[in-house]
């Protein structure tokens, strides 16, 4: 990796430049968005308006990242963050090599260790991982000085989809500073919504987690512990009752109920989940007028979310999925700064 | 920006502005029928420089001509070399270019690797009928085939010279400075 240096003088006119332009991004790896500080999710948002222009050209294709190699490492089935982190990478000009845990060695019993290194070794300057163990990439990181990305870690973070859901929101509503969003659901196995809460917080947005009380984390906005790190998550408001928490809200963000993750009793029922806490079209009504419905999918429609509200004027569904290649470039982008080979 | 102590100044807010109207004269004589004619600004200097060269082409013949910026970040040769990259902007074009006369606006051509990342990203929306380059400052040393077809001042530099385009919209004032290699912005 070529050392990066902050300039603050002028530059030859050629390579002329707005004043005041940012240095590097900084970051080496994006495991969470927990690190990011404001300008750093601001400088993903907006160099994710510049790759939206360019999905937009007849032909999406640049070489910005020509000789960089992104490795998909899928230890968790995925369609969508792995399809888009591929178009990302190839509309970039990077190759893009997909491997998921079946079918590799990983099933003849390879250490996660060893298998980020054979990646690094085959020549991977990014790894792109999913897996169903919280905290992975950050070993994946911390063995391997390729940059990691994490496609989603268990129950933890999901990075990409809170920078996303971010830039679908500031599109949508403008400046999301003081802006309220109500995240509903099954927050407790979400690591959509923990990744979101640090994001949309850190963008200045009232935050507010709305779902059964067994769905809601616990010891949120606890006191920093005795170790000196504040290992709680930012500010949020925590309401069972959604539609007092949906009045004049100015986006909803259902959550998936991940009946996979459950072991035990955290519902009493389905139906009765479903009559407390889907979004419905007269449950919207209560929200402000306009007001922007998300969803990470994929969707249970007629469980967390009603058809006509997953599909209807308000929903943003599909254009997450599409800003999810727009921003997913800009992470590329940003990450390797200084990596791709000069022609 | 800050201007080094040996800087000179070259041209001034009046040769910027006669060159920009001889500029936008000889656009309208190449090209008679002016409206297949879009001007597309590179950034950052470049897209004002266009605006500027359209408003001299409405003036002079009542013709309004489309005008366009291109943001070339994603498509330099230099990525690896440069460490820090310029913020991206994203690009302001039409969908379609096919047929279109198309004039590449810069402020300064140097080696000539900008122009040809800006050719490879307007390769992007089409088939221009002809792709053309008008620059304010030729300061010579090409690394690859690319001459202007439009420009403004020819200025014999040596390499490691520093050439700086200011404008108004950008800088606050209008000149072309030129400096020796001994200062900090040199290379």
């Amino acid at each position: 990796m070529v050392a990066r240096t902050v300039r603050t003088d002028d530059r030859p006119a050629e390579a002329a430049e707005p004043d005041g332009a940012p240095a590097a991004w900084g970051h080496r790896h994006l495991l969470d968005v927990d690190v990011l500080a404001r300008e750093d999710i601001v400088a993903v948002l907006d160099t994710a308006e510049a790759m939206e222009e360019v999905l937009q050209r007849r032909v999406a294709r640049t070489p910005a990242l020509r000789g960089v190699t992104v490795f998909n490492l899928f230890y968790e089935p995925s369609t969508r963050t792995r399809a888009s982190f591929e178009l990302a990478g190839k509309v970039l000009g990077a190759d893009v090599i997909n491997m998921t845990g079946s079918g590799s060695s990983v099933e003849k019993g390879e250490s996660l260790i060893d298998t980020v290194a054979t990646i690094r070794a085959i020549g991977a300057d990014v790894i792109v991982m999913r897996h169903p163990s919280g905290g992975a990439p950050y070993l994946a990181a911390q063995h391997s000085d390729a940059h990691v990305v994490n496609a989603g870690d268990g129950l933890h973070a999901h990075p990409t989809q809170a920078l996303l859901d971010a830039f679908t929101l500031r599109r949508r509503l403008g400046d999301l500073a003081g802006k309220r969003i109500v995240l509903i659901g099954d927050i407790k196995h979400s690591r959509v919504a923990r990744s979101n809460v640090w994001a949309l917080t850190t963008l200045g947005m009232e935050v507010t987690l709305v779902g059964p009380r067994t769905l809601l984390p616990t010891g949120l906005n606890a006191a920093p512990p005795a170790s000196g790190r504040d290992l709680s998550l930012p500010r949020v408001r925590l309401e069972e009752d959604l539609d007092r928490a949906i009045e004049g809200a100015d986006a909803v963000m259902a959550l998936r109920l991940q009946r996979e993750r459950m072991q035990g009793a955290f519902l009493p029922s389905l139906r009765e989940f479903s009559r407390r806490y889907q979004i419905t079209p007269e449950r919207m009504a209560r929200a402000r007028e306009g007001a922007a419905v998300l969803h990470p999918g994929p969707m249970n429609e007629g469980v967390e979310i009603a058809a006509d509200v997953a599909h209807g004027m308000q929903s943003e569904v599909e254009r997450q999925v599409a800003h999810g290649v727009a921003v997913r470039m800009a992470v590329l982008y940003l990450l390797t700064q200084g990596v791709g080979a000069a022609t | 920006m800050t201007a080094p102590a040996d800087a000179a100044v070259v041209m001034n807010a009046g040769a910027i502005r006669r060159a920009l109207a001889r500029i936008a004269h000889e656009v309208v004589e190449r090209h008679p029928d002016t409206g297949r004619v879009i001007l597309v600004g590179l950034r950052t200097r470049g897209a004002p420089m266009a605006a500027r060269l359209a408003a001299a082409i409405e003036e002079f013949e009542g013709v309004i001509v489309e005008r366009g910026a291109i943001d070339i970040g994603l498509h330099r040769d230099d990525l690896s070399l440069r460490g820090v990259r310029p913020a991206l902007q994203p690009s302001d074009l039409p969908s379609s270019l096919d047929d279109r006369v198309v004039v590449l606006v810069d402020d300064v051509l140097f080696t000539g690797r900008s122009i040809r990342a800006a050719i490879d990203a307007l390769l992007g929306y089409g088939r221009p009928s002809a792709i053309e380059l008008a620059v304010l400052v030729d300061r010579g040393h090409r690394e690859l085939p690319i001459r202007a077809d439009y420009v403004g001042k020819n200025l014999p530099t040596r390499r490691g010279d520093d050439v700086q385009v200011r404008l108004e919209e950008v800088d606050g004032r209008d000149e072309v400075l030129v400096a020796g290699g001994a200062w900090e912005g040199g290379r």
